[in-house]
Order: C-alpha cells, then sequence, then structure tokens
C-alpha cells in the first residue's frame, strides 16, 4: 500500500520534468561528500560553458542547449539512477561525462546497448582508446596511463635521461581510480630499471599516517599521486608535515587544484601536477564568461570557481563537447542532431590551434584528432608546479608526448581482453 | 469491518496455522503476488526497474538475511557489506569459470558459498555477544573488502580491479549485461525475493526458527531446555549468509553490472541493511521489506521532487535529503521503537475492532 502510493507519487514527480529542449545536454556533478569540493568547479565551468553559448550565441548552430544536473555524489548506485532517469531527458541525453572511474565502469555497457556516447577526459577505462572495441566511449585527449608516463618522463627528463635503480613511490586512492595507472608503471619499471613501491589509500583517503611514515623512513626518490577529493590536500598536508621535498612530489590530473594544496600553506610551494590543458583566466573566452554569465548571476554554484583549475577542465570538457556538437551538425547538415550523430562528431573531431584561438583559448589544449581507430587523442600532457606565494598553478614545460610504445601495447591487450568478454567483434 | 476474524472458519490444523490466517489479508498479499508478477512486468521502464524495482528487492533480500541474524536470533552483525561481496565475488568468479552453467545455479551457489564464509566468521558468536560479537563481524567486513582488493584472482587480474558481470541468459532470455530487458531483470530478482521470503517465513515459524529466537531471549535458558547453541547460531549465521549472498550476487550482476569491492560493499552498505533492519523492525519478514522500502524510495522520491518537482539546485536537494532521511528515521524510531512492522501490527489490532472498539 505505502509502497503503491511511493510510486504513484514519484511516477508524478517523474511526469513533471523541465521544459523540452532541443540539445539535452546531462551534467552528472557532485556537489557533496568528500569528493565535493572537486567536483563543485568542475560543473560550474562544465555548466557555465553552455550557458555562455546560450547567452552569447542562442546555443549552438541556432539550437538552445538544455542543461540537465543530476546530483551523484560520486556513488555508482547513485549514478546508475541518474543516468537512467536522465537518458531520455528532452529529446534524449546526447552526452554523459560522469567524471568518476566507478560510474564510467558501470555505465560502459549501458551507454553501448543504449547508443548515447560518453567522453571520460582523463579518467575512467583506459583501454577505452581503442575506439573498434569501445564504440561510444572517449577519452580524448589524454589518459591514465598516458600521466603515468608523463610523469616518469619529467623524472627522466629531470635526471638527465637515466633513473636507474631510482626510488619512485605511487600513492593512491585504492578503487578502480588508483589503480589504473599501476601496470603502466610497471612496465615502465621494467624500461627504465626503476624500483616502485605501491602505497594505497583507502576511501576516502583522510587516513595516511602509516602510508607517509613508510615513505618517510624508505625515502624514495619520487613520489607520484593517484588522489581525488579530501584525499590530495591529506596527502600534501603529509608530504610538508615529514618534509618531504615538493618538488620530486607529482601528482596525476586530478591531484592538482588549489583546493589540494592551498590548506597546506606555504610549505606546498613547488608541488608538480600534470595538466592536459593550459591553466589561469587570462583568456579572451573569460571576458566574455564574465561578461555573459557571471555578471548576469548566471553562473552555476556559487560563481566563485571561475579560472581555478578544476573550472578550466569543466570548461574544457564543455567546449570539446560542444566543438564535437558542432562538428555533428556540419557533418549531418541538421542542427537538432541526436546521440548517434554526436557520437559521428566525436569521432570526427579535431582540435587545432586555429580552431581553439578563435574560441577566445589560444593555446589552451593540446592539438589532437580523434579517429574511429584512436578514441584518445594523441597523449599529450605538461607538468605544472605550485607557486604558494603566487597562488595559483604554473605550467613549467611544454606540452609532451607520452611512451606510446607501451601503451599502445596495453591497450592493445586490454582491449582485447574487454572485447573477449563481453563477445565483440572489434572493427570500424 | 472486511479485516477481521469472525465468520472465517479453519477446520484443520494446517488451515489454522497458516501465515495469513484473517481472509482479507490472504488475498490482499494474493493480489500484490499477482500484480507483482503479471501486473508490474508489462509496466516498468529501465527507470523504474534500475532506480526503483531492483534496488529495493535486492535490498530487502539482504534484510531478510539480516533479520534473521539480527531480528531472530539476537546476534549482532556489521559484516553484511562484507557478506554481500562474498556473494559477489563468488558469483562473478563461477560466471567467468563455467558460462556454460545457468546463472540460476551459479546465485544459488553463491549463496551457499556465502554460508560458508558466514559460518567461518560465526565461530567466535560462541564465545562472544553484543557488542563483542559487533566488533568481531566488524572485523570479517574489513577483512573481506581488503582480501577482494588485495588478491588478484578474485577479479580476474584486471587492470583496474573492477569486475563486470559478462552477458548471461536464464531460459533464452538474457538477464545480466548491457542487453537485460528491464522486465527480465525484474521478474529474475523478484522470483528469488518471493522465495527468500516465503523460506525465510517458514524457517522462523518452525523449529529452527524457535531455536533461535529462544538463543535471543536467553541463551542460558535456551541451553537448560536442550538446544543446542552451538547448532542454534551457526545455522543462523548460515541462513542469513545464504540470503545475504544471494543479494549480493543479484546486486552485482543484475543490478550494478560492474563494482569495486571498497565502493559498492563498504562498512557503508553494512550499516545501511542494519538500519533498513532496525526501522522496518527486527524479527519481522514484512519489517525487512519495509525497511527496504522505507531507505531505498525515500532518498529517490524525494530527490525527484525537490529536484524534478521543485526545480531546487541539486546540492540543496541532497543536503535536504539527508537531513529528512535522518530525521525521519528518529521520528519514527521514537514514536515507534520496535519499527515499520510494529505500526504495521498495531494498524491491525485496531483494523478488526474497527469501526466498534471497546
Amino acid at each position: 500500500m505505502k509502497q503503491r502510493l511511493l510510486t504513484a507519487l514519484t511516477a508524478a514527480m517523474l511526469v513533471a520534468s523541465p521544459a523540452l529542449a532541443e540539445l539535452t545536454i546531462v551534467d552528472t556533478s557532485y556537489r557533496t561528500g568528500p569528493y565535493g569540493a572537486n567536483g563543485i568547479p568542475f560543473s560550474d565551468g562544465y555548466q557555465d560553458y553552455f550557458t555562455l553559448l546560450n547567452e552569447r550565441d542562442g546555443g549552438i548552430g541556432g539550437e538552445k542547449i538544455n542543461l540537465v544536473e543530476c546530483e551523484t555524489g560520486y556513488n555508482t548506485e547513485k549514478g546508475v539512477e541518474c543516468y537512467e532517469a536522465t537518458k531520455s531527458a528532452g529529446n534524449g541525453a546526447l552526452i554523459y561525462q560522469p567524471l568518476s572511474t566507478g560510474i564510467t565502469y558501470q555505465l560502459i555497457p549501458k551507454v553501448s546497448s543504449d547508443g548515447i556516447p560518453m567522453h571520460t577526459m582523463g579518467y575512467g577505462r583506459t583501454s577505452a582508446k581503442n575506439g573498434e572495441v569501445f564504440k561510444w566511449v572517449f577519452n580524448y585527449p589524454a589518459n591514465y596511463w598516458d600521466g603515468a608516463s608523463h610523469a616518469i618522463t619529467h623524472i627522466l627528463n629531470e635526471n638527465g635521461g637515466d633513473i636507474k635503480g631510482r626510488k619512485i613511490a605511487l600513492v593512491y586512492h585504492n578503487s578502480a581510480y588508483g589503480k589504473e595507472p599501476i601496470r603502466t608503471l610497471e612496465e615502465l619499471a621494467k624500461k627504465h630499471g626503476f624500483e616502485l613501491t605501491l602505497l594505497p589509500v583507502e576511501h576516502p583517503g583522510q587516513e595516511q599516517k602509516s602510508q607517509w611514515l613508510q615513505i618517510r623512513r624508505e625515502k624514495p626518490d619520487n613520489v607520484l599521486m593517484w588522489g581525488w577529493g579530501v584525499m590530495n590536500q591529506v596527502a600534501v598536508q603529509e608530504a610538508v608535515n615529514i618534509r618531504y621535498p615538493m618538488d620530486q612530489f607529482i601528482g596525476i590530473w586530478w591531484s592538482g587544484s588549489e583546493n589540494d594544496v592551498k590548506a597546506a600553506g606555504e610549505g606546498a610551494n613547488g608541488y608538480k601536477a600534470l595538466t592536459f590543458h593550459n591553466l589561469g583566466d587570462e583568456y579572451p573566452v573569460y571576458d566574455d564568461l564574465r561578461k555573459f554569465v557571471v555578471d548576469g548571476g548566471k553562473a552555476a554554484g556559487a560563481g566563485d570557481q571561475v579560472g581555478s583549475v578544476l573550472y578550466n577542465r569543466g570548461m574544457y570538457a564543455a567546449m570539446l563537447a560542444a566543438e564535437a556538437i558542432k562538428t555533428a551538425q556540419e557533418m549531418h547538415g541538421v542542427s537538432a542532431i541526436n546521440a548517434a550523430q554526436m557520437r559521428d562528431g566525436m569521432e570526427n573531431l579535431e582540435m587545432t590551434e586555429a580552431k581553439m584561438a578563435a574560441l577566445g583559448l589560444p593555446n589552451f589544449g593540446p592539438e589532437f584528432k580523434v579517429s574511429c581507430q584512436n578514441h584518445g587523442g594523441n597523449g599529450f600532457g605538461a607538468v605544472s608546479q605550485w607557486d604558494a606565494a603566487a597562488g595559483e598553478f604554473k605550467l613549467i614545460t611544454d606540452y609532451f608526448q607520452s611512451d606510446q610504445e607501451i601503451i599502445s601495447a596495453l591497450v592493445a591487450e586490454d582491449s582485447a581482453a574487454f572485447a573477449a568478454e563481453s563477445g565483440i567483434t572489434p572493427g570500424c | 469491518m472486511f479485516y477481521r476474524e469472525a465468520g472465517d472458519f479453519k477446520t484443520s490444523y494446517t488451515d489454522d496455522s497458516q501465515t495469513f490466517p484473517i481472509k482479507f489479508d490472504r488475498y490482499r498479499y494474493y493480489v500484490v503476488l499477482v500484480s507483482a508478477f503479471a501486473v508490474v512486468p508489462f509496466v516498468v521502464n529501465d527507470y523504474w526497474v534500475n532506480a526503483v524495482f531492483l534496488p529495493f528487492l535486492i535490498y530487502a533480500i539482504a534484510a531478510i538475511g539480516l533479520n534473521i541474524l539480527v531480528g531472530y536470533c539476537g546476534q549482532v552483525s556489521l559484516g553484511t557489506g562484507g557478506f554481500m561481496a562474498v556473494g559477489a565475488y563468488s558469483v562473478y568468479k563461477l560466471m567467468t569459470s563455467f558460462p556454460d552453467v545457468s546463472i540460476l545455479i551459479h546465485i544459488i551457489l553463491a549463496g551457499v558459498i556465502t554460508a560458508a564464509v558466514g559460518v567461518l566468521f560465526g565461530l567466535p558468536s560462541l564465545r562472544i555477544k553484543g557488542f563483542y560479537l559487533a566488533v568481531a563481524t566488524l572485523a570479517a567486513q574489513f577483512f573481506l573488502v581488503w582480501l577482494f582488493n588485495r588478491v588478484p584472482w578474485f577479479y580476474n587480474y584486471s587492470a583496474s580491479g573492477q569486475i563486470s558481470a559478462p552477458e548471461r541468459s536464464f531460459l533464452g532470455v538474457p538477464v545480466t549485461g548491457a542487453e537485460t530487458a528491464p522486465w527480465a531483470a525484474y521478474l529474475f530478482c523478484l522470483v528469488f525475493v518471493v522465495a527468500s521470503a516465503i523460506i525465510a517465513r517458514n524457517l522462523t515459524r518452525g523449529m529452527a526458527g524457535r531455536k533461535w529466537m529462544a538463543i535471543r531471549d536467553m541463551d542460558i535458558a535456551a541451553e537448560i531446555i536442550g538446544v543446542n547453541p552451538l547448532k542454534a547460531k551457526l545455522t543462523a549465521f548460515a541462513v542469513s549468509s545464504f540470503f545475504v549472498g544471494i543479494s549480493g550476487a543479484l546486486f552485482f550482476a543484475v543490478y550494478l553490472g560492474a563494482v569495486e569491492v571498497g565502493e559498492a560493499f563498504g562498512i557503508n552498505k553494512s550499516f545501511l541493511v542494519l538500519f533498513m533492519v532496525i526501522i522496518g523492525g527486527l524479527g519481522s519478514i514484512f519489517g525487512s521489506f519495509a525497511g527496504a522500502a522505507f531507505l531505498v524510495l525515500l532518498p529517490v522520491l524525494l530527490k525527484n521532487t525537490l529536484v524534478g518537482g521543485l526545480g531546487w539546485p541539486t546540492d540543496l536537494a541532497a543536503h535536504l535529503e539527508f537531513i529528512i532521511v535522518g530525521a525521519l528515521i528518529i521520528i519514527f524510531l521514537i514514536a515507534e521503537p520496535h519499527g515499520l512492522a510494529q505500526l504495521w501490527r498495531v494498524a491491525k489490532e485496531k483494523l478488526r475492532l474497527w469501526p466498534f472498539p471497546h
């Protein structure tokens, strides 16, 4: 009885969903829980860019964008609920960007079966790079294995190309996300002859005393980190506490935002983090964002994140999605595209310097081209360093490519395993 | 008026001891069964199944399992998440090692494996009680999660440590994997729920259940009247873990399709199922359903009301959801410490006398 009543009520609520628009974009955000501090700026950037397109250009190709937000709390069960609730919103969701490796794994079979593209920018299942197996999943411009290789290449460059016998420790979130780089690092360890120590940290990552005690005792030459949410802040603080040399401490791009280092104060100066896009707010697009979105009071969230690292990343993700929509509109000659046409747009996306400059984001990200075989871009990334006095991350290298030889082999191996497991015949 | 014993004559002992002795109750039960089996499958869509029905049904099985241990036998357990993980990883290993065997058999076997593990971790209950036992089962929770994270054999050496359910069919209809039709997943779980509830109900009102309750009420007295505590406690652990294992297997294979042990089967899951049992009502099969419905459906309902209906920001709605669910739990427990099942019981007592109470 009670349940019937509840279901009837829920049905009534579901019918009252928001008004239809032509291009539906879902933002599966998380603004609550231990990962909220990082989820908020990303989601704000993602939404603000689409708001900008609506306000300034009247949408994309004349079609307004209907942005649907759904809170996942970085929880896979809620992620599934969000996906099912939003996939047919409006004229059908065009693209999913879950910002969670756990939810990505959950959604890969679902989006493949429903025919909705998913873009996991710098996270998710790395072997989705192989578009012959993962037809609906994209992870351009860079992935975790690229990141692992970038970190090692950076250490190689710093040490004159020889890191034989060097001790490198990996502090990682003990989940699908944190475990992703291990295999690549093991291969790289074989190739370059360094010793790898693995130090898992349990969710949510507030308890890391023993890991850093071990680092203090064993004194590894470099520490790499795959952390997210509150784990990052704790790790940086612990590193400062044991006086670990910060310039030998390198975080993945998800461990390199202002939130992660500010709490540790001056001591965090020199901390390095990878990135696959540029930083700061010295770009023409920010003038438009301020003019059309922030000043008009239309900014998502509190509107105080503009220009932070993760805000930029969210905006970059939205920009890539918008460019894919434009590509799809040109290819198919219709402005109101559907999810299958969106996929074609993503598969034929090409980001050039001229294109980014025209968007008001000159030199913002690496150039890359997506193809049917390669859904992952070319694996370019750079290293940024925290300047505590200035209060910002600064790029200290140019974009450089990851070790494609090792990564291609691993991608082929892992995607072949997935294809065999789920009965997919690879092909374009 | 309709809900009464008068005029409902029982002519045999079997009639007299049936689960639903009152005619109205019995017909209501048949109506629920018929609508669950013959109406709902035709009207559900992806959203209803994946966001509402599957979690409700699967948590109901877990709650039934835990209720047997905590509600009927009085052994506090915080290891439910870990035992669900055993079910999930067993079914994963079975599915990938023996792809030709029916998924139904795999899920039942996963329950059996979990029962064995449950008995193993139930051994300390012979010496320790109450809070101390809770701590011992908490150790099981952490150990099992650590084990599935640490030993790559359990996740077939995949790069990320995730396990994903391959597609498997039952009677030619896919029930796991992405191609599963919503009605198939729903019916498949429903069969397990109904079977679990019937088995649990009949176990608890038979000799086994009476022994468990004797142990729960006073173990020394029970031992004096001839109940073997070793057997009673370990059977409670075995039966409870069996159901919890089945729910874990369904949770992974049918509902989520891919899980990661720390996130899906962490300590939060143990608490969630324990709350379901406490809010629903200790020592009641109906209470297991009520508790699962309360904790699964209420957040979804609140979210749809606040975000979908009123258009509030998602973060505000998510925070409010915690507050409202938390407050309701407290209010319910103050108003009725014996859970929703007791409210139901009181309502039924009143209905019997209605409209002429003394």
